[in-house]
């Protein structure tokens, strides 16, 4: 297990005020292209990535990249660990077919501090609210927290409260942030695929960003396709009561199962086969990506893990899994392979190969 | 849409790959005119099933890519004015003008939205009287009669704060412009099935004869997509130079003839340049003049243009078909889906980026 580190040394060349230098940054070339922050930045695949590993990450101190799973797992003590992790949500709507930003704040951190194996106990809570949000609205999504809280059998124990002017934001942003126990002996990271590894997915995938996407204006696609956001702990429990060794898990939500495969490989320098038949992709879902020009690989998941384990167990996690309310739709998507590391490859239905690319930023429904 | 299903059956694909390699006794290289049979040809692996001499040339058919420079420029600074909403595809946002994009105009302030349909912004614009709204209209013929009726609609609801900036590009022209160069290699054409969805076939036949090229009108799913090198390949075989509806279930040959009469109501055809390529007589249309009070070109005038295309940028070239994508020198290098030097990297649709996000493995793989 890698920990993460604790001891922040001074930067190499601390950037003064607000003059930064993009010519002598740690790694000025991602960044210079676009001097300010984007909507992609935030999109959860390429941009999101550089944004951490060459501006945050050296401004910390950070010489080399740690780990950078859902959770941080840290050592305090006598040798407890503990999950530690923490999400915004600004999910616009703040209320869509099957869930709400409510929902997602708690779920979101729970799946985190799940994919690392941990049992999740503890949350803190913080809203930013713009002037002017219904008062009615805002206690319909702390009751949508309460309860997602009480069903992933998690307790919200702080909190912080925040008002800006209006138009300064929009609605409610939440902000939490978990801990959860780490079991003796569960070791899941993003560097340990390793070729032959199986690729497992507990479901259907690319339904929340499409029940998102439909409760927006204008976006009709003719059935209501509901948000999937769970708490994955359990899932994980059933997981890790097989005995085989998980060697990663996520949750593929911004970004989709393409960014997350994607960083899979390259933390752990393996290839990944996927077969494209055997996707779990619903019909609804399939339809409304092909209106928009969209891949549902790169289409946000809220209730669905990726799983990395041996290959010779994998009928065992897969049953476990199937044997799960959360579960029984998961499938077998593909394989490690010691091939193209670094990179995510699709068998097609019609026998040819594509490259699965990570997102570069915001997708883009296309013109026609 | 379960009949998406029966377009990409992996047995009937199969068969019609066989029949294409037993049709086929000699080299052949075709063009696909529109950048969504680019895409679904890339994403599905298809000119990996071709027999080793039929090439597919990838045509100018992105919307997005073709876009010229000027009108892009002329975006950025009409959607950087305060008091403006201004309105678009998805897809436009990330392509670059001469020195940023819409993203980058949308970061500074300025109030960039996307909108999935031309009458979202008609709306806009009646919800905010206080601000001018505009919409880029931008496209082929699939997306004219959309943008013409919104301003049918904003003239029949007395709309006032609503305008189009207008940059729509038309097939049949640029058929013409590609089989008139002196280096052209293509040989036939798949026709884009939407395009004539809209227009019908009348246009092709003439081309057909005086070119003496095949053109098969074709869909977007796998079969569709094999069914059209399909019968291209047999024309190619027999000699023959004829104009094929192989898309009959969503093209009838005399087009859709409402949408024709509001087209020729709202727009009228003039010359137009093309990103890339340079300009195509009579290939695209802009607002007639009785329309011109919604012409946003006019409604704001923008005169500080100087376009940049970059140097090293061979997009033109890739969308006449004289190169593949990785045959530029800054593919995947300078140019990337992350930094595109030229539309047809940023657009979902364009060879480059079809070429990049899906190929990559290949041309590692590649000695």
């Amino acid at each position: 297990m890698t920990e993460t580190t604790h001891h922040v040394p001074a930067p190499a060349s601390a950037p003064a005020g607000n003059d930064l230098d993009f010519e002598g940054w740690t790694c000025p070339v991602p960044l210079r292209a676009t001097p300010t922050v984007v909507m992609g930045h935030g999109g959860g695949g390429a941009m999101s990535a550089e944004l951490v590993e060459h501006l945050f990450l050296p401004a910390y101190g950070s010489a080399a990249a740690p780990e950078l799973g859902d959770s941080a797992v840290l050592t305090v003590g006598a040798g407890t660990r503990l999950a530690f992790s923490t999400d915004s949500f600004v999910v616009r709507p703040m209320f869509f077919p099957g869930g709400s930003v409510g929902d997602l704040a708690v779920n979101g951190t729970v799946n985190d501090l799940a994919m690392s194996g941990a049992t999740p106990l503890y949350l803190s809570c913080a809203f930013i609210l713009q002037e002017g949000t219904s008062l009615a609205e805002l206690g319909r999504i702390a009751q949508h927290m309460g309860a997602a809280a009480r069903a992933a059998g998690v307790s919200l124990v702080t909190g912080d409260t925040k008002v800006v002017d209006r138009g300064s934001g929009d609605g409610v942003y939440i902000n939490t942030a978990g801990i959860g126990v780490v079991p003796d002996g569960v070791d899941i990271g993003p560097r340990r695929a390793a070729p032959g590894d199986a690729v497992l997915v507990s479901g259907d995938i690319g339904v929340h960003g499409v029940a998102v996407m439909s409760s927006r204006d204008g976006l009709d696609f003719g059935t209501t396709v509901e948000s999937d956001t769970a708490p994955l702990h359990g899932l994980v429990a059933a997981m890790l009561a097989t005995g085989a060794d998980l060697h990663v898990l996520r949750d593929p939500t911004r970004g989709g199962v393409a960014a997350s495969l994607n960083e899979i490989a390259t933390a752990s320098r393996v290839g990944v086969e996927l077969v494209e038949r055997d996707l779990p992709v619903p019909d609804t879902v399939r339809d409304a990506c092909s209106l928009l020009g969209l891949d549902p690989l790169q289409v946000a998941n809220e209730g669905k893990l990726l799983a990395i384990v041996p290959g010779d167990r994998a009928d065992e996690v897969l049953a476990a899994l199937r044997a799960h309310p959360l579960g029984h739709g998961a499938r077998r998507i593909g394989t490690c392979v010691a091939d193209h590391p670094g990179m995510v490859v699709a068998r097609t239905g019609l026998g040819g190969s594509r490259v699965v690319a990570l997102p570069v930023g915001e997708q883009l429904p296309r013109i026609c | 849409m379960k009949y998406l299903d029966e377009f990409s059956d992996p047995a009937l694909a199969r068969r019609l790959v066989d029949q294409i390699h037993a049709a086929t006794t000699r080299p052949w290289a075709m063009m696909e005119v529109c950048g969504g049979q680019t895409h679904s040809i890339i994403r599905h692996g298809i000119d990996q099933l071709l027999p080793d001499g039929v090439e597919m040339i990838h045509g100018p058919g992105c919307p997005v890519c073709v876009t010229p420079l000027e009108i892009i420029d002329r975006a950025l600074a009409i959607a950087a004015r305060p008091g403006v909403i201004f309105c678009s595809f998805g897809d436009m946002l990330r392509v670059p003008g001469s020195r940023q994009d819409l993203f980058s105009v949308k970061s500074a302030g300025g109030d960039v939205r996307v909108v999935y349909s031309p009458l979202d912004a008609l709306r806009l614009a009646r919800d905010n009287p206080d601000r001018e709204v505009v919409f880029f209209g931008i496209g082929f013929e699939t997306t004219a009669p959309a943008n013409a009726m919104t301003v049918h609609q904003a003239r029949r609801l007395g709309v006032r704060n609503f305008s189009l900036l207008v940059s729509h590009v038309l097939v049949p022209p640029a058929i013409a412009a590609i089989m008139e160069s002196p280096t052209c290699r293509v040989q036939a054409f798949l026709a884009a099935g939407h395009v004539c969805s809209v227009m019908g076939t009348a246009a092709y036949p003439p081309l057909s004869e005086k070119y003496q090229v095949p053109i098969v009108v074709t869909g977007f799913e796998p079969l569709d997509i094999l069914e059209g090198v399909r019968r291209t390949v047999l024309q190619l075989e027999q000699g023959r130079h004829e104009t094929e509806n192989a898309y009959p279930r969503a093209v009838r040959d005399e087009g859709n003839l409402p949408a024709m009469e509001m087209l020729r109501d709202i727009f009228e055809v003039t010359d137009r340049t093309w990103r890339g390529i340079g300009t195509i007589p009579d290939s695209g249309w802009k607002l007639s003049p009785k329309y011109a009070e919604f012409d946003a070109e006019l409604r704001f005038e923008v005169t500080d243009i100087h376009t940049a295309e970059s140097e090293l940028c061979r997009s033109g070239d890739v969308l006449q078909g004289f190169i593949k994508p990785h045959e530029c020198a800054a593919f995947g290098k300078e140019c990337t889906p992350r930094n595109p030097l030229g539309a047809t990297m940023v657009s979902s649709e364009g060879a480059c980026a079809a070429y990049f996000t899906y190929r990559r493995l290949e041309l590692i793989d590649a000695p």
